[in-house]
């Protein structure tokens, strides 16, 4: 079964400097239950990407395996997408970025795909620092196969079944942190006013770049007993901070009263502003970032909001000194020595 | 005692302790026989172990140019205490054993049947060097010198070898001369008319080179433009992307801004390693990896899904001896079940089986163009005794002509131009191959959503039954196309009444054609086919139908080349009769010749005295 949106469009709606519509950044209509935190994830990646103005096929949309991992289908329908195999995204991406480094690589992952089966992967792409902008929808649950725990389950958190977890949960925002991820953020998809700008900081940021979202599982996982929740989300939120995102080109018009905000500069000439005002975490620093994720899970509550950035972070291609342009695009004029080079190791074979 | 007499034919093993330095010495005696114009076939045997493990070096010399291995040792070098014994007792009768006589043979060393030459290496090296070190390696060189004596060697052959080996290191040329000097003399001194074998310089090498197979394979992927590798490291695999960084490193580095025009990602696993090279080549770039029998197991997965959402990914398999670890240092051709029919559901796969380091270079550039072409995964199916041995080939050549078949593309403007509408997996022009775009090749054209799910002509998701099967259909058609594409086998007609025939690939390739031509001397003809690539073309089942009996000549235990001929071509098993050899040496002749005698005698269809009355 194919859903297709209807084609109509309102004269009148606005356009990015590019001239496409919000509508344009659509994909196909979500599969996915009603209600689903994935699907708001969804919207905030459509909305970040139109005011972005980013080219729709300048973008790779990549996938792992379950919910969370169906969704690509469902924004950016003009961007290529590859829906790999469980757990194994970020190899995918990987080659797929090293292979060319001029598209944008924003993979999507759950916690199952990322935390149990893809750990492995998950953990050395951050610590390669790909230049990708890396996703995961986090219920804390296995939507797909109805419903049982994940490794980001909060210990004692109880789903639909009502068995409460016996096993500690992974925090994934400290496990990149550790890893050298130079983006570190969480954000709730019921927050689509902090989820856009993140998103649209991360896309941005060169290097790989980290979003752990809280996405509820409105079928298996939206009950009071479970700690990822639309009520105790919502009910045991922390901001890290306000913050704008202000994308290069653009002047800068901050919102925020004089001497309240800091200005990041990030590699592409964006600026990230942090409200100063609203929270005393320096997201320059890893320690401070790990220690108030440590602090907050001390107190039953789930941090939010930009933990770490670090403009300076330098990707696997600069790492692996790779040329500039896209190996891709390379022909033979570049990539074959010629018989006349046989002809020397020929000789020096004898 | 009759003394084994021979001029330029001979086995000769040296028997060492792992990480001793031998190799080099052992590599610099094999290339001088080379350099004096006689084929030679050299064979590392070694442990899975850095250091301290008994290590063989056998080298085949032969004039005739028979490169398998013949089976049996004429000349033992045996400086090992840990395997003296057992390396005594392998000395064919009328043999020479070569040993360290600082101290005497221990008592049990007392065969009459061969000749025993004693050279005090310990002695020696302790009189000329003082750092422990040195002994250690002038040891090795020192014996060399006493074989060139030995074997009435041209001494030149060896002075020149050491001084192109050291031509950047000029201060090492004395010392390693010199070593050699001290084994010739006193050889020359107390072993005058000792040996019986002899080297002669001949013209029998022609152009040939000596190569390892796996730097051949990876230089087919340099010159094929390879530009994404990711591996996971695994003997005997890890020199293919050892030898792909110094090509590359060599041929590849941007002149102007001192970039790589290459990237090579060393993965976390084989899972991520297969993961790159599919995502890389979904976008665009050749991509491949190198692996072994354990890492093709664990790669399963990937492969499935680049053949059902059609990604033409390269993976070079150097089979070592499994199941499971093995012998992770011994060879076979034992995963050729696994690597056909690779991954769960119906998935069948393009395989290409080198025997020499030139097809290796061949069939690693080839394996680009065929797997962009089909959009397909292709293996190349080297092994260890190829990979990581110096093989005696003709030399590469490159057609500068080629331009790289990159298959269906379709550019910005195709899709600008196309009449009707696009669908990734639509069999436009009948052969099973669709046409692919490239991420990011168009604004609003061309997009779509690759997946391992089921999905329709257009790259939709889809349960519909109908479209799935049509779908797998497909994918058949695709692989009739590959039979025509893929390396044709070469056959060996021996006499127009043959009633045998056999079927023999890769490294089991020399040792058969020579058990064959043994066989043909006393009168028995045997037709061969040696398959070169996975599909099976028609005339495989052709060749087949032809004979009576069919040997399969194999290294592994189940047969498998001869599963997948009955399986794939429809054969009554009856008529295909096993030649297998499991014991993670290379095949030998000798060992091929007995079975194939075996056989026919228990038939009753011929009486013969075979090879396996030398052994």
């Amino acid at each position: 079964m194919t859903y297709i949106r209807p084609n109509f469009r309102h004269p009148d709606l606005p356009t990015n400097s590019l001239g496409l519509t919000r509508k344009d950044y659509e994909g196909g209509l979500s599969t996915l239950c009603a209600g689903c935190g994935h699907d708001s994830i969804s919207n905030a990646i459509i909305q970040a990407c139109f005011e972005l103005a980013i080219e729709p096929h300048k973008v790779a949309k990549m996938s792992g395996i379950g919910c969370s991992s169906k969704t690509p289908a469902y924004y950016l329908g003009k961007s290529h997408g590859f829906n790999s195999v469980h757990g194994r995204m970020p190899s995918v991406a990987t080659g797929a970025n090293l292979a060319n480094r001029d598209l944008i690589y924003l993979g999507v992952s759950g916690d199952g795909d990322t935390a149990s089966i893809g750990m492995g992967q998950f953990t050395h792409v951050a610590r390669r620092n790909l230049n990708m902008v890396y996703i995961v929808m986090n219920n804390g649950c296995y939507g797909l196969t109805k419903g049982q725990d994940s490794a980001t389950t909060d210990k004692g958190s109880a789903s639909k079944k009502g068995h409460p977890n016996t096993f500690e949960s992974i925090d994934l925002c400290s496990l990149a942190l550790q890893l050298g991820a130079g983006y570190v953020a969480r954000s709730f998809s019921g927050d689509k006013h902090q989820l856009v700008p993140l998103i649209k900081a991360a896309l941005s940021h060169e290097g790989f770049a980290f979003i752990d979202v809280i996405s509820p599982c409105v079928t298996f996982n939206n009950v009071p007993t479970s700690t990822k929740g639309y009520e105790y989300v919502r009910d045991h939120l922390s901001a890290t901070g306000t913050f704008d995102f202000v994308p290069m080109r653009q002047e800068i018009t901050t919102s925020y009263p004089e001497g309240t905000t800091k200005s990041i500069s990030m590699h592409d000439g964006s600026v990230v502003e942090l409200h100063k005002a609203d929270s005393s975490l320096d997201v320059s620093s890893r320690r401070e970032a790990l220690s108030a994720l440590e602090n907050a899970r001390h107190d039953g509550k789930i941090l939010t909001g930009l933990m770490y950035l670090n403009p300076e972070s330098t990707d696997s291609h600069n790492m692996l000194n790779t040329t500039d342009i896209p190996l891709c695009q390379l022909k033979e004029d570049k990539l074959c020595p010629g018989n006349a080079q046989l002809a020397f190791i020929n000789e020096a074979l004898r | 005692m009759h003394k084994i007499t021979s001029v330029n034919d001979f086995v000769i093993r040296f028997a060492n302790v792992n990480g001793s330095g031998s190799a080099s010495a052992n590599n610099l005696f094999a290339k001088s026989v080379f350099r004096l114009g006689i084929p030679v076939s050299p064979k590392n045997i070694f442990p899975s172990n850095i250091q301290g493990l008994p290590t063989w070096y056998e080298v085949r010399v032969n004039e005739h140019g028979y490169l398998g291995r013949r089976g049996g040792v004429d000349f033992m070098v045996a400086t090992n205490g840990q395997t003296l014994k057992q390396d005594y007792d392998e000395v064919l009768p009328g043999g020479y054993f070569f040993y360290d006589s600082t101290k005497n043979l221990p008592h049990g060393f007392e065969r009459k049947d061969i000749t025993e030459i004693g050279l005090p290496l310990t002695a020696i090296t302790n009189t000329e060097y003082s750092d422990p070190r040195q002994r250690q390696l002038f040891k090795n060189i020192i014996y060399v010198g006493a074989l060139a004596y030995l074997f009435s060697m041209d001494f030149s052959v060896f002075t020149d070898s050491i001084k192109q080996q050291f031509s950047k290191k000029p201060k090492l040329i004395e010392p390693n001369i010199h070593a050699l000097e001290l084994g010739y003399n006193y050889a020359k001194e107390h072993h005058t008319d000792a040996c019986a074998i002899s080297i002669e310089r001949r013209n029998n090498v022609g152009d040939s080179i000596l190569m390892d197979g796996n730097s051949a394979v990876a230089l087919g992927a340099v010159y094929s433009g390879a530009t994404v590798v990711g591996w996971y490291p695994i003997t005997p695999s890890t020199s293919v992307v050892e030898a792909f960084e110094k090509y590359a490193t060599k041929f590849r580095m941007d002149k102007e801004t001192g970039k790589k025009n290459f990237a090579i990602m060393q993965a976390e696993d084989e899972l991520a390693a297969i993961g790159m090279v599919a995502g890389a080549t979904w976008n665009g770039a050749r991509a491949f990896t190198a692996t072994s029998g354990p890492g093709l197991s664990l790669m399963n997965e990937f492969i499935g899904l680049a053949y059902f959402s059609e990604l033409p990914i390269v993976l070079v398999d150097i089979q070592r001896s499994g199941p499971s670890t093995g012998m992770p240092t011994r060879t076979q051709q034992s995963d050729l079940i696994l690597a056909a029919y690779a991954s769960h559901g119906d998935t069948k796969h393009v395989l290409l089986f080198p025997c020499d380091p030139r097809e290796c270079f061949e069939m690693g550039a080839d394996a680009f163009d065929l797997a962009d072409r089909l959009q397909t995964p292709v293996m190349v199916m080297s092994d260890l005794d190829l990979g990581m041995n110096d093989n005696m080939s003709p030399p590469l050549k490159w057609d500068d002509e080629r331009r790289y078949d990159r298959g269906k593309v379709l550019t910005a403007e195709d899709l600008d131009n196309a009449k009707q509408a696009w669908g990734r997996y639509l069999d436009v022009d009948g052969d099973g191959i669709p046409y692919r775009t490239y991420p990011g090749t168009h604004p609003t054209k061309g997009s779509y959503f690759t997946r391992g799910s089921s999905h329709d002509e257009y790259a939709r998701y889809t349960e519909d039954g109908d479209t799935y099967a049509k779908g797998m259909q497909r994918l058949l058609v695709k692989w009739e196309t590959a039979k025509t594409l893929v390396p044709t086998p070469h056959t060996r007609l021996r006499s127009e009444k043959s009633r045998w025939g056999a079927i023999f690939f890769g490294t089991s390739t020399h040792a058969s054609y020579e058990a064959i031509s043994s066989l043909n001397k006393q009168g028995v003809a045997i037709d061969s086919m040696r398959i070169r690539a996975f599909p099976f073309q028609k005339e495989v089942k052709s060749f087949i139908d032809n004979y009576e009996m069919v040997f399969v000549i194999e290294q592994n235990r189940d047969g498998q080349m001869r599963t997948l001929l009955i399986n794939e071509c429809g054969i009554v098993p009856q008529k295909l009769v096993s030649v297998l050899n499991i014991d993670g040496m290379p095949i030998t002749a000798r060992f091929i010749a007995k079975r194939i005698s075996q056989v026919l005698s228990n038939e009753n269809v011929v009486s013969l005295q075979t090879a396996e009355t030398e052994e």
